[in-house]
């Protein structure tokens, strides 16, 4: 993608952090510096393990928290926790489990409509309308209406629950595993569907997963997030056939693949992520790391761009040489 | 059937014959969960059976186990685990075989660890009690089994609680618990789902290693197509209560024979394919309570004729050891070879 056609920022994360716990006591760094941006129309992914800060920065940004410092920008005007109703409408926000996130003794109808009434979006003579055109956006049928939660399946569920962030209309939509907890032949249907209110509504999309293979269908850009900071930030062609950061790289190696292979070989990572309570000085990675130096374990590295689009924090990005995926072929 | 009639060359560990499970009620229309489900795991094999949720896989490994909840009964078949009839057995002989002969490990850790125990002690409480080791013997054996998992500092490990470990480590522990009196079968359900993957790659090659060092079979549980195919050897893929397709997981991946099997595959993202297109099933599984006749995919099924939706459809070998439950399997897959 040339510069000429750089797409506008519609939301921008500027070195937030956010932390847990207070005074001299020790105090749990979830966001460590957090730099992303999402621009306006795209699906962007951003993945990590548990602990890594994906939910922590998806609540930042939703509002239903504030960071301990930094910026969060929506179309370049600050916004915070403590947002105005019209800013606090523009971000939704669709969870995992859409069971315990909507109301189990409310109809869809009363549900839908209570979001509709409260923020005026449309008069009232107009909600029954509003709430047909809501359910063909998600594919559903209007007899869905009068049905309580527990009469749905889990993606007919989830659904529901992008219809309700949909009802205020905005531009942007969170994400958090929103697919995590469906089985797979419905995955598919909801990965769809969120690409089609990309396509349709123009939707700006944070889709935050732990899942490489499901991102890899949907997102236009992946951000790779450890231990509170970002990794890596590519586009998704660009991450999977050329991921710079040595996790990035362990992290496609450890992907389950359908393909029978060797167990035999090494895992592609050793231990787990540290706590974030006590970080390793340097590079946050380097205890994991294979081809850790001196200078990771004195200095962090800083998100560095080294192509178009293409971002690493890793004193060596362009130099490593795949190693672990290189390897692992010639096991095979 | 034709399923016992197939040729075998070893006797089974554990063989699963028209194992039927439901939630009898005094009304009628009660709800099956398992329907006529047979199949057989030979020594040191890894077994998968693999499902989405509802499709009876974790009901038919409660049943091996002697786990089921309370309410839900085995109505029909027969389970036999090293030629003896695990149903019809007292809950003392049982207790004799889980743990020295057959061991499980679930999903959760930390919902199956004793929170007031260190897990050391934990570990050595079956080799004390199966295997008559002493109380520093038992011990030893337990920190040698946290070292086999490959945990650093065992010995200061086996001295923590399971409060004090992390998800990975404590499934290393549920592990090194399970293969501590060198079980002939471990159960495992969908014991990496709560697992990060990296941690999920380490522990599922743990798991394979360790099962093969010791001489173990396993029969392994999950929805993840990919996990399967990296663990197992065998599999069978169960829908609605029921068996569709088995067969050796490489053969069931490259030449799947039933139109589930298939319909699953292309549901599920494929790191190896990224270009492909993702196509859902349409649809819902059938109510367990009320099934359809004949084959239960049937509705959904893309393949489907007038036939389908009448008679039973049997499991029966469509290639050498490669079982399917559609009777167009030949007409709907024979000319992919």
């Amino acid at each position: 993608m040339s510069a000429a056609e750089q797409p506008a920022a519609v939301l921008e994360v500027r070195e937030v952090t956010k932390r847990y716990g207070h005074g001299r006591r020790d105090t749990l760094r979830a966001l460590d510096g957090v730099d992303l941006t999402l621009h306006r129309g795209e699906i962007l992914a951003l993945v990590g393990e548990s602990g890594s800060g994906k939910s922590t920065l998806a609540k930042i940004l939703a509002g239903s928290t504030s960071q301990t410092s930094g910026q969060v920008l929506c179309d370049g005007v600050e916004i915070t926790a403590r947002r105005h109703s019209t800013a606090r409408r523009r971000i939704q926000m669709v969870f995992q489990d859409p069971y315990s996130s909507l109301n189990p003794r409310m109809t869809v109808r009363s549900a839908l409509s209570e979001v509709l009434r409260v923020h005026r979006v449309v008069p009232r003579e107009q909600i029954a309308e509003e709430l047909s055109r809501l359910m063909s956006l998600v594919g559903l049928d209007d007899s869905a209406l009068d049905a309580y939660p527990s009469q749905f399946s889990g993606g007919q569920r989830q659904r529901i629950a992008i219809a309700r962030a949909l009802a205020v209309r905005p531009d942007i939509l969170i994400a958090d595993e929103p697919v995590s907890a469906l089985d797979v032949s419905v995955q598919a249907t909801i990965l769809d569907l969120f690409e089609s209110l990309r396509s349709e509504l123009g939707l700006s999309v944070l889709f935050i997963a732990h899942n490489l293979a499901v991102v890899q269908h949907l997102a236009d850009r992946i951000a790779v997030m450890y231990l509170g900071r970002i990794a890596e930030v590519a586009q998704t062609d660009t991450l999977f056939a050329s991921p710079e950061h040595p996790y990035t790289q362990a992290l496609i190696a450890s992907v389950p693949r359908m393909r029978p292979r060797d167990l035999e070989q090494p895992p592609a990572l050793d231990g787990e992520p540290p706590s974030p309570i006590h970080l390793p000085t340097g590079c946050r990675f380097n205890p994991r790391c294979a081809y850790a130096q001196p200078t990771c374990l004195i200095d962090e590295p800083a998100l560095e761009r080294v192509a178009e689009g293409h971002s690493v924090a890793c004193w060596f990005a362009g130099q490593l040489q795949q190693a672990p995926t290189k390897q692992s072929e010639e096991f095979a | 059937m034709s399923v016992v009639a197939l040729s075998r060359t070893v006797e089974p560990l554990l063989s699963v014959q028209h194992l039927t499970i439901g939630i009898p009620s005094s009304g009628g229309g009660h709800a099956t969960l398992v329907r006529d489900v047979s199949f057989e795991v030979g020594p040191g094999v890894r077994y998968g059976l693999v499902g989405e949720s509802g499709s009876g896989k974790s009901m038919t490994l409660k049943a091996i186990a002697g786990l089921l909840p309370r309410g839900v009964e085995v109505l029909e078949g027969e389970i036999h685990f090293d030629g003896d009839d695990v149903l019809t057995m007292s809950p003392h002989e049982r207790r004799r075989i889980m743990g020295p002969r057959m061991a499980m490990i679930f999903q959760e850790p930390m919902t199956a660890l004793n929170p007031t125990t260190r897990v050391g002690k934990q570990i050595a409480e079956g080799p004390r009690r199966h295997l008559g080791l002493s109380k520093a013997d038992a011990q030893e054996l337990a920190v040698d089994m946290i070292r086999r998992t490959g945990i650093p500092d065992p010995a200061r490990r086996a001295r923590a609680y399971p409060h004090e470990l992390s998800g990975g480590l404590r499934q290393r522990i549920m592990i090194a618990m399970a293969l501590s009196c060198k079980p002939a079968l471990v159960l495992c359900d969908e014991p990496t789902t709560a697992l990060d993957v990296t941690v999920q790659d380490q522990v599922l090659r743990l798991l394979a290693q360790l099962c093969d060092d010791m001489g173990s079979a396993l029969t392994f549980v999950t929805h993840d197509l990919a996990v399967v195919s990296q663990t197992c050897s065998r599999l069978s893929v169960m829908y609605a209560g029921r068996i569709m397709e088995e067969g050796n997981v490489r053969e069931v991946y490259e030449a799947p024979q039933h139109p589930y099997t298939e319909a699953l595959f292309q549901s599920a993202p494929d790191f190896d394919d990224p270009g492909r297109r993702l196509a859902p099933i349409p649809g819902l599984p059938p109510s367990l309570t009320d099934p359809p006749p004949g084959c239960p995919f049937a509705p959904r099924c893309q393949y489907a004729i007038e036939s389908c939706s009448t008679g039973s459809k049997p499991l029966v070998e469509v290639r050498h050891r490669h079982l399917s439950a559609c009777d167009l399997a030949d007409q709907i897959f024979g000319g992919t070879r």
